[in-house]
Formats: structure tokens, C-alpha cells, sequence
């Protein structure tokens, strides 16, 4: 069951110079279940020229307090737009969307993140540990600026980092990262969501040493519901649209 | 009580407010968001006599207060619509129209020919405007000969409702509407999209796989309410009207302009529940200037 709710901004937290954070709380309703990998579109008050919905994955969830999250990069006029917004204010969302990451069959887990791809791997590390899976984050930037919300991915497991500049963690891209560069990975699953050029190369290396490797895709998208068939992807059974077949696609059934 | 029923020639809708085709997949999609028995109508995807992938990702680019999107009307065929969909689609309380489109004219013909049979599909909607098909679709809209002759064949092996939906992108789009009607269309419904294109300056590429496609959504409004006057003026036949209409004003300009019904697009994928929210606020309209019925609302635009 998909909803359209209107939320309450109770935070808005600048993390940089491109991203923000904000805690979104349920008033006059209850959270449904989310699980995730999953996202919402999320309606843009008060900017005139755009008329879109933006898709942005569950960065975090707490059913205790009603809130959920989002981490937002500001990119274009949209997302800014979004990171204008004072607390206090209403967010109308639609949400949840897509097929969400599912469990692995064994314990050794791999949350890969790069840029704003490691939002919806918070989220998960928080439902694998739920279900007695200790996770793991291999988190790539541009450089120690683009590193945000790090102490909360390690609150949940720990976190190896690269940046491109070798400003913090291993110099390069995360496939540099030592955790990568062995020829007996002691992990048997691997969650990512980041560029695609970024997956690819992980999905090439989980087939090498046949790992499972499940990917979060951003294509670009209007509805969010499987209507305007907009955000496809190719895959082994032709083209799939991301918003309701994704965004999280095994990658052994896509052709990207 | 107001009346918001209205008549397209023989299809009896609750009121005039239809979902435009591409939009609103098969209704399914939407069911989380509002009773889809409550609407007028819906128009399903663009339905071809083959299954089509459609065009390369991207398909769709965002532009002020609009969108450009570039589908290439992929869509499961006619044959597993209706095997598949029409068996799930069809105990909806409302006129389900489906749209169809070819890149031939026999193609448009055995297409409509296998609707024919389908009782609970009361009429179709002859997309001669898709600008995103390189074959067919929009070559069809936009001289007054093909679109004719594509109607007239249609309208042979077709006995029901015949809905013919016009491209924007020609020179008369009246002059287009009148053979449209000499082929014997039923009603008449625009505007499709209006053929675009987005370039990224970053890259110096198309942001659309095709280069081109077609532009929709409020941006679009006052070339879509201009069209719709001057062919609801040229025809006899009635006029379905649409193109970037968002809320119930919108809507109410269109059948002043000389609409009897009209189709809600873009809007759905920013509010899944305008069209509930339109039908809501034409009879607050109709209340509050006391107007018995929403019939006395088509063409009674005053020009003097």
C-alpha cells in the first residue's frame, strides 16, 4: 500500500556545503512499514518553476518517535528548494515506493555507498542488524567534506572510507579500498547504491568472486508509481521501469 | 444537487473529468489514491498491435513547469492487453476508453477491430500524435489526407465510440479536425504533446535519448486552451480537451473554451489525486455561481 502524507519538518540540519538532513515527523497518522531501499516522492512547496515530485530514498526511520529521514544533496532547483525549507513547515510526501534490499542468505555483509548513495544503506545497516546481521560500510567522496553522517553508519558497524583526494581513508574510488583489493573477500553479500558507473564496476566485481550484489538505482523519474515509464532500465526481461520493479535490482538481472 | 454529467456522442460519463493516456497506466496504478469508479473516465496506455520496449532510457527530461518525455508508447500489445489487463481493468465503474496507435493504417485497423469485441470498453482513442515513434503515430496527425484516411479505415471495423486525439504540432490543427470528422471520427481530443527537446550544456548532449520529444504539463496550457477553442468552433463533433490542466479552474477554462470533457495528464504524477480534487472543485464552481448544470459550461465563452 503506497500513501500521500503531509509531514511536519522538525529538523532541517545543514550537514555541508551540498547536503542537508531533514526529519520529517507523522502528525494525525501513523508510519506504515517501510523497509529499506525504498523511497519517496517528495512534492516541492514554494518553488513556482518546478513542477515535478523529487525521488529520494528512506534515509532513516524511528516508529518510536514517528520521524523519518531524508538526506538530500543539493543538486538543482528542486532539491535546493528542499533545503531551503524552514522547520515547522509541511512536506507532502508519497511514499513508500519500489521494491525495497532484501535479506542475504549469510551473515557477511558489504554496504557500499558512493556520494549520496550511501542514504538509503543508514536505513539498512539498521534493519540487518535488526535481523542479527552485523553490517559492514565501505563509503566513498570526493573528499572528507562529502564524508557526512559518518558516526551514524558507525553506530551500527564499521565504516572504511575512501576519498578521491586521499583527504581521509584510502586514496582513490571504493574499489580501491584494501576490503576490495583481496582476492578472498570475507563477505558474501554486497549492497550499493551510488553512480552508476560506481556499481557497475562492483557488480563486475561481485560476479568475479560470486558474491550476490544488489543495486539501488536513481534513474530519472516523474511518477513514481509505474505510470509514465519514464525511469526504465534494461534488464534480462526487457525494459523495467525503476520506480515500482526497483529501485533495488539484483545485479545479475540487469543489462546496464 | 449539481449535474455534472456530460455526453461525448454516445459514451455517458458521470462527469467530465478523463485521465489522458500515458499517465495513468491502466488505473491500477492509481488505486491506492483514489476510487477510481469516481472519475469520468480513463484513457489506458497507448495500446499497439505488437508488444513495444519504446525508446532508450532517458526518456524524460524536466523543463519549467513542465516535462519533456520521450516513451515511444511502450506497451504489452492488444493481444495480452486483452488477456492480461482488460480482465482486471474492466469491473471498473467508469468509461474505459483505450487509446491505439500503429505504424500502419493496418496496423491501427486490426488493433481496433479485436476492441471492438471487448463489451466493457465503450470507445477508443486514435492516437495520430505520438511525436515519439519514428514510423507512424505523429505522420499520421499531421496532414489532413493521412489523418483522414487512417479515421475512415478505423472507422469501418469500428461500430463503437471513436475518439481521434490530434497532434499540436501542425500548421491548422483546425484544418486537421475537420478531416478528422469527415473520416468519421466521434469526438475529437487534444492536444497531444508539443514536440521539444532539452540539451545539457554541461555534456553539450540531448538529455533525451531521441533528441526530441514531447512537451506537457502547465507549461503547455495556453497553447493547448487556444486549440481546443479554434477546433471546437471548426467541428460539430464534440471536443475533448487537455493539456496541462492542474486543478478545477483549469478545467473549467477548457470547457469554456468549447470542451465537453476534459483529460488530466502530467498533473497525475505530482498529485495522485487531482483528478478527484478537480471533479471536487467544478461543483464547488457550480455551486458558488449557482449553475444547475456543468453542460451550460461548454463554449460559453464570451467574447464581447
Amino acid at each position: 500500500m503506497k500513501y500521500i502524507h503531509d509531514f511536519r519538518i522538525v529538523s532541517n540540519q545543514r550537514q555541508n556545503y551540498e547536503y542537508i538532513v531533514l526529519t520529517l515527523r507523522a502528525e494525525g497518522f501513523e508510519l506504515p512499514e517501510m523497509l529499506p531501499g525504498q523511497f519517496a516522492e517528495v512534492r516541492v512547496p514554494n518553488e513556482s518553476s518546478v513542477y515535478l515530485r523529487r525521488p529520494l530514498s528512506i534515509h532513516d526511520v524511528d516508529y518510536e518517535r514517528q520521524e523519518i529521514k531524508l538526506l538530500i544533496q543539493e543538486v538543482g532547483k528542486g532539491t535546493k528548494g528542499l533545503g531551503s525549507l524552514p522547520e515547522g513547515s509541511l512536506l507532502n510526501l508519497i511514499y513508500p515506493l519500489g521494491k525495497p534490499y532484501t535479506l542475504p542468505e549469510s551473515n557477511e555483509v558489504l554496504l557500499i555507498g558512493g556520494g549520496c548513495g550511501v542514504a538509503p544503506l543508514l536505513f539498512l545497516g539498521r534493519y540487518l542488524k535488526n535481523h542479527g546481521i552485523q553490517p559492514r560500510y565501505l563509503i566513498g567522496a570526493r573528499n572528507a567534506e562529502g564524508l557526512v553522517r559518518l558516526e551514524a553508519y558507525r553506530e551500527l558497524g564499521e565504516v572504511n572510507v575512501t576519498t578521491e583526494d586521499g583527504s581521509v581513508g584510502t586514496k582513490g574510488y571504493v574499489i580501491h579500498h584494501p576490503v576490495m583489493r583481496t582476492e578472498t573477500p570475507d563477505f558474501r553479500h554486497i549492497y550499493t547504491c551510488g553512480p552508476d558507473p560506481m556499481m557497475k564496476v562492483i557488480a563486475k566485481y561481485a560476479d568475479r568472486h560470486g558474491l550476490s550484489c544488489q543495486v539501488s538505482l536513481e534513474n530519472l523519474m516523474a511518477c513514481g508509481i509505474g505510470a509514465c515509464l519514464c525511469c526504465v532500465t534494461k534488464t534480462k526481461d526487457g525494459n523495467k521501469c525503476v520506480c515500482t520493479e526497483g529501485p533495488v535490482f539484483d545485479s545479475k538481472y540487469l543489462q546496464w | 444537487m449539481v449535474d455534472l454529467s456530460v455526453e461525448i456522442g454516445s459514451l455517458k460519463l458521470k462527469n467530465p473529468v478523463l485521465t489522458a493516456s500515458g499517465t495513468y497506466g491502466y488505473g491500477r496504478e492509481y488505486e491506492d489514491f483514489v476510487n477510481i469508479d469516481d472519475l469520468g473516465g480513463i484513457v489506458v496506455k497507448g495500446t499497439t498491435l505488437k508488444p513495444r520496449e519504446g525508446n532508450d532510457y532517458p526518456r524524460m527530461a524536466e523543463t519549467p513547469m513542465g516535462m519533456l518525455n520521450a516513451v515511444g508508447l511502450q506497451n504489452v500489445g492488444v493481444d495480452r492487453f486483452i488477456s492480461e489487463i482488460y480482465p482486471k481493468i474492466r469491473k471498473y465503474n467508469t468509461s474505459i476508453l483505450v487509446n491505439v496507435s500503429g505504424s500502419t493504417i493496418d496496423d491501427y485497423v486490426e488493433t481496433a477491430s479485436k476492441i471492438n469485441d471487448l463489451d466493457d470498453i465503450p470507445g477508443i482513442e486514435l492516437n495520430i500524435s505520438c511525436p515519439n515513434v519514428k514510423e507512424g503515430g505523429m505522420a499520421f496527425g499531421v496532414s489532413c489526407a493521412s489523418a483522414e484516411a487512417v479515421t475512415t479505415a478505423v472507422r469501418k471495423v469500428y461500430s463503437k465510440h471513436l475518439m481521434v486525439k490530434l497532434s499540436p504540432n501542425v500548421t491548422d490543427i483546425a484544418e486537421i479536425a475537420r478531416s478528422v470528422e469527415s473520416g468519421g471520427a466521434d469526438s475529437l481530443s487534444l492536444i497531444n504533446t508539443l514536440l521539444g527537446m532539452a540539451i545539457d550544456a554541461k555534456t553539450r548532449r540531448p538529455v533525451l535519448s531521441t533528441i526530441t520529444g514531447g512537451l506537457s504539463g502547465p507549461a503547455v496550457k495556453p497553447v493547448a486552451l487556444r486549440m481546443v477553442w479554434q477546433v471546437a468552433r471548426a467541428v460539430k463533433v464534440p471536443v475533448v480537451g487537455m493539456g496541462g490542466i492542474s486543478n478545477a479552474t483549469d478545467a473549467i477554462e477548457f470547457m469554456l473554451a468549447g470542451a465537453t470533457a476534459i483529460q488530466i495528464g502530467t498533473a497525475n504524477f505530482v498529485d495522485p489525486q487531482v483528478t478527484v480534487k478537480v471533479i471536487e472543485g467544478v461543483k464547488n464552481y457550480l455551486e458558488e455561481n449557482n449553475i444547475a448544470s456543468i453542460r451550460e459550461l461548454i463554449g460559453a465563452l464570451r467574447c464581447d
